[in-house]
């Protein structure tokens, strides 16, 4: 595991907030030469800690009115049954994200449709075609917020 | 209000956040000042909300995220804005969610070991206001995130 110090934190959370911020401007803001802050984002993302990048959208301005998290149980849990499973409702496009959970429900999913009328459809026509499905629970999301968390 | 142009650059901004304009551009073939006058339009309209690095907890010794459903008490108005604003403060409390369903809000937490969560749990968690009811799914394995939304 990789030790951050407090300007390695203040890098990462200034690109949390904004990764379009340049090395050099993100530098002159911490005290760092360009090259020097450099180093340092290219040391956390060998250490994997600045992972990805993400692109926040307005989606519902995009025709993309109706996002829903969905638990599901399933009815018959063999390995087998969970590859199966997996592997099937990840072909969904509309399925934006899957976690294997622990807990009332065995897998966290989040779905994304132009409209209810949308997300009816694929509620009927692809997840509850698929086989060893048991209870399900849909909640449909109202606000999101993505906080910095303990940097 | 979008047109095709507006589109195919937020698709491949989607696909890959970490291009520079120019690569965006190259890649839904349009000029490169184009591409920039266009972003800046998306911006300014608030479609395009912002562009941020994903921070891997598990590479910072964060071992465990636990997914929290949470009723809320609602005989009290202000409950759902009391609950989030504390919810907030959370340090280890990485997104909020609210919905319309059995469940109101969601609260992505994560911990460095069992014994941490058991901690923040307890003095955090259990602390914030407006409780009626608490569930906890613990996430096991990330199966599927995709962020290829059809726009």
């Amino acid at each position: 595991m990789t030790e951050l110090d407090d300007t390695d934190r203040a890098i990462a959370q200034a690109l949390q907030r904004d990764a379009t911020v340049s090395a050099g401007a993100l530098g002159r803001q911490l005290g760092l030469s360009q090259p020097a802050t450099w180093r340092r984002i290219r040391r956390m993302e060998e250490a994997g800690i600045l992972a990805g990048w993400r692109a926040d959208l307005d989606l519902p301005a995009l025709g993309l009115g109706v996002t829903v998290f969905l638990g599901v149980k399933l009815a018959t849990k063999s390995r087998v049954s969970l590859e199966e499973f997996e592997r099937a409702i990840s072909a969904i496009p509309e399925v934006q994200a899957v976690d294997h959970v622990l807990g009332r429900y065995d897998y966290r999913l989040r779905i994304t449709a132009r409209d209810l009328a949308d997300f009816e459809r694929v509620l009927r026509r692809r997840l509850m075609t698929l086989p060893g499905l048991g209870d399900i629970e849909a909640n449909v999301l109202l606000s999101e917020e993505r906080l910095p968390g303990p940097l | 209000m979008l047109d095709d142009q507006d589109r195919r650059l937020l698709r491949q901004l989607q696909a890959d956040p970490s291009l520079t304009t120019a690569a965006l551009a190259a890649r839904a073939g349009v000029s490169a000042p184009v591409a920039a006058r266009r972003l800046e339009k998306l911006k300014a309209a608030g479609i395009l909300r912002g562009v941020h690095r994903v921070i891997d907890w598990r590479a910072l010794g964060y071992a465990v995220e636990v997914s929290l459903r949470i009723t809320l008490d609602k005989t009290d108005p202000g409950a759902f804005d009391a609950f989030t604003a504390a919810a907030r403060k959370v340090p280890e409390v990485t997104e909020i969610q609210t919905f319309l369903g059995r469940v109101d809000v969601r609260l992505s937490v994560i911990a460095r070991d069992m014994a941490h969560w058991q901690q923040i749990y307890r003095a955090r968690i259990l602390a914030l206001p407006h409780i009626a009811e608490i569930e906890a799914l613990m996430r096991i394995a990330t199966i599927k995130t995709d962020p290829g939304l059809p726009i």
